[in-house]
């Protein structure tokens, strides 16, 4: 028997009975949100959930809001949340769900995630950081890059090369790092846009407790790419109300400014309105798709689309405002505690918007992943793939 | 705008789909759909009489109580899909869909004859008529008789009665019905000989009236048209994949398959995202005139704008990554890049829905 959007605005009416936000320390309140069952209700119970749909989650939210309760700040722990929990539900042992889950979903801490190098960017699986067993401790060390909110995180999802005596994909591992452990160093990495939402991360001689491996040793290529099937179906599935993102706020310049608009710049951004739309109801059918099951290789396609509109339509929006499009904010070094692609200025999204073709695994990989996952078509050329890790040349 | 529409397919309709694909397999082979445009036109009753009796698809938009099926355009768009997959020539989508939509509004028997399949209707205006556009009408005297030609009209060469909307002398657009039989009807040698078109020509034509008042009905029809057309759309374009896939995998060259080159494998992965949007966008139009929801206008305009070019895209990609192979009358591309840009201008262009899209979600154009 599933639970139905009633007896789940019943069980959060009880909650509240019992549980004042109005009175009740905010972290206190959450972690006994957590404990009824009522944060995310698609997990189990006993982990914040209660194995209930995820298309009724909006109802306990809104019953939450509505009580003027507080909530996690979901968009403060978006690598936590989006792919870091849903990794450790599947692969993580009862204790590391106990011990992780919980200050995950409260904000208590934040998560971020330590897969990209330097020499492992599209070819992911050429992680070189390497984590070596000492009793019961892996010794890590190597350098990471891209990681978004480094600076803020207390934990991070780590993939490092546990076996580099074969090949590349079947020597991994896949690890929960803490981001105190004084081997770990945080430097910004700042970006075109002129921020620094990105870190350098070096891991020298980092000690991680094998009781936080995340499944298997050698299983971290498979636990890694559950991860971003999860991340491109975050990234490619987000908005659901019309006219959500980047073309809402296009669209809103458009209607505020009459004396902008050209025939030519109309064309465009219909045609940007109807590819929005058609993603936000592919975005809808993936999701009812996936109700039941885990992401596969079809979020692929959603973040190509959005890459690519949200790219068009920022060009677009710098054209639409003429001089004011040659107006840029601010070009300070600021380390954001939240990103948010569509707020700032124009010039800022445009710039921003270039980073979605590449982050999360680029066009092109993702061309070749529909290609070969999805229509079954060869796969590309791979002199590395059969050969031992370190014998190969990099 | 809802987002509780279901976009994907139920059991019902995943069996609906099975039976019909199972038939045109049997039937409706590319290599006999080619004579059609050799003048051998024998497929089309041999197609529609099995698909109309054996499954009863032209009952399906008909209550149960007007002996139809009582279905939806949930499961008329499934079979959409399968007709433009096999680009079968039959009249579903122009008696089925356009001229049963209309005929929902109207007393008199034609309804549930045409449910059964014992008749066969058209609705006398252009293919590419839009339905937000201007509705080309004959005129029609006080007496009731009918005069005025109409060229491009799908579904006329297999009707029986012809449903023509008129204008009489203070303007008002009324609908009638005359049997085919009674008019000139003349075919048209058309870019897509699977749906070939006729020139009527009514003069002093004794119709009978349908309906007084009629605009609002023949636009909505049109609407119904043009968002199921999507699924048609949709069927098309995943046969040009789908082929194109096997074909490329099949085809080797420098000693390779072709579906091994990066530069083919992106263009692939590029429709087959192309052709999964279309399906959003299809599904969402049909899930919408089913439900009768609010939002049907933006459906329909939304899954036209997007599904047309698509659909064009498919077959001309296809035509292209099958070499030359594809550019031979032996092979049954062409069949689809026919149907596929003859379905572009169906119903009003892809940029005349856009239009109509700034229209209704506020985005007005200069000078507006």
């Amino acid at each position: 028997m599933t639970i139905t959007a009633a007896e789940l605005r019943e069980r959060v009416a009880a909650f509240l009975a019992t549980h004042d936000p109005a009175t009740m320390d905010r972290m206190e309140f959450l972690r006994a949100r957590y404990d009824a069952g009522l944060a995310w209700i698609r997990f189990p119970e006993g982990h914040g959930g209660l194995d209930a749909p995820q298309s009724l989650q909006p109802v306990v939210d809104e019953a939450f809001r509505d009580a003027g309760a507080p909530d996690n700040r979901a968009r403060t722990n978006g690598i936590g949340l989006g792919m870091a929990a849903p990794t450790i539900l599947a692969f993580g042992t009862e204790e590391q769900k106990r011990r992780f889950l919980r200050p995950l979903w409260t904000g208590e801490e934040i998560w971020c995630q330590l897969f990209s190098e330097p020499g492992a960017g599209s070819d992911l699986a050429n992680v070189g950081t390497r984590a070596v067993r000492d009793g019961d401790e892996w010794v890590v060390g190597g350098q990471k890059v891209w990681t978004s909110g480094a600076h803020n995180a207390r934990l991070a999802i780590l993939v490092a090369r546990t076996d580099p005596d074969v090949p590349k994909h079947a020597g991994l591992s896949y690890f929960l790092c803490d981001m105190t452990d004084p081997g770990v160093e945080v430097r910004p990495l700042r970006q075109i846009t002129g921020e620094a939402e990105f870190n350098e991360v070096f891991l020298t001689d980092v000690r991680i407790p094998d009781a936080q491996r995340l499944g298997e040793v050698g299983e971290g290529w498979k636990i890694a790419n559950a991860t971003l099937n999860q991340e491109r179906v975050s990234i490619g599935a987000g908005a659901s109300a019309r006219e959500n993102g980047m073309i809402g706020t296009v669209a809103r310049t458009w209607r505020e400014h009459p004396e902008l608009r050209t025939p030519e710049l109309h064309d465009r951004l219909l045609r940007l309105w109807v590819d929005a739309e058609v993603a936000r109801l592919s975005g809808l059918r993936l999701r009812q798709k996936l109700a039941t099951g885990r992401p596969g290789p079809e979020g692929a396609g959603m973040k190509l689309t959005y890459a690519r509109v949200n790219q068009q339509l920022t060009g677009l929006e710098l054209e639409l405002l003429g001089e004011d499009g040659l107006v840029y904010s601010d070009w300070t070094m600021v380390r954001p505690e939240v990103i948010d692609m569509t707020g700032r200025d124009a010039g800022y999204r445009y710039l921003r918007a270039k980073g979605n073709s590449i982050e999360g695994g680029t066009s092109e990989i993702l061309r070749n992943v529909i290609a070969e996952r999805v229509l079954g078509l060869p796969p590309e050329h791979r002199v590395d793939k059969d050969r031992p890790w370190k014998e190969v040349a990099r | 705008m809802s987002s509780d529409l279901d976009l994907l397919y139920s059991d019902v309709e995943d069996d609906l789909r099975s039976s019909v694909r199972d038939l045109l397999a049997d039937r409706c082979d590319p290599t006999v759909v080619v004579g059609l445009y050799d003048g051998d036109r024998s497929l089309v009753d041999a197609l529609w009489k099995p698909l109309a009796v054996d499954l009863g698809l032209t009952g399906l938009l008909v209550p149960e109580d007007q002996q139809g099926a009582g279905a939806t355009a949930r499961e008329a768009a499934v079979v959409l899909e399968e007709l433009g997959r096999a680009v079968a020539p039959v009249p579903f989508l122009t008696s089925s869909v356009v001229a049963t939509t209309l005929l929902l509004e109207a007393d008199g028997d034609l309804l549930p004859r045409l449910a059964t399949g014992e008749r066969t209707a058209a609705l006398v205006v252009p293919l590419n008529t839009a339905p937000h556009g201007p509705i080309p009408a004959c005129s029609v005297d006080a007496a009731g008789r009918l005069t005025g030609v109409v060229s491009a009209v799908a579904g006329a060469l297999e009707a029986d009665e012809l449903l023509v909307p008129a204008r009489d002398a203070d303007g008002t657009l009324s609908l009638h019905a005359v049997a085919a039989a009674d008019v000139e009807v003349t075919p048209t040698v058309s870019l897509d000989m699977t749906r070939q078109l006729a020139r009527i020509r009514l003069a002093d034509a004794a119709g009978r009236p349908v309906l007084g008042d009629a605009e609002p009905s023949i636009r909505r029809a049109l609407l119904a048209g043009a968002a199921l057309l999507a699924s048609e759309q949709l069927g098309i374009a995943r046969w040009c994949l789908e082929e194109t896939v096997a074909y490329l995998m099949q085809r080797h060259q420098f000693g390779r398959p072709l579906g091994g080159f990066q530069a083919l494998k992106h263009r692939l992965a590029d429709l087959s995202v192309g052709v999964e949007s279309a399906a959003a966008a299809a599904r969402y139009a049909a899930a919408a005139v089913a439900a009768d929801d609010p939002d049907v206008p933006v459906a329909a305009a939304l899954a036209q704008a997007s599904c047309s070019d698509l659909a064009v895209t498919a077959a001309e990609e296809a035509l292209q990554l099958h070499g030359g192979i594809g550019m031979t009358w032996e092979h049954p591309m062409h069949l689809y890049l026919k149907r596929a840009k003859a379905d572009q201008i169906a119903f009003g262009t892809p940029g005349s829905h856009r239009a109509r899209l700034a229209e209704l979600v506020d985005l007005p154009g200069a000078g507006a």
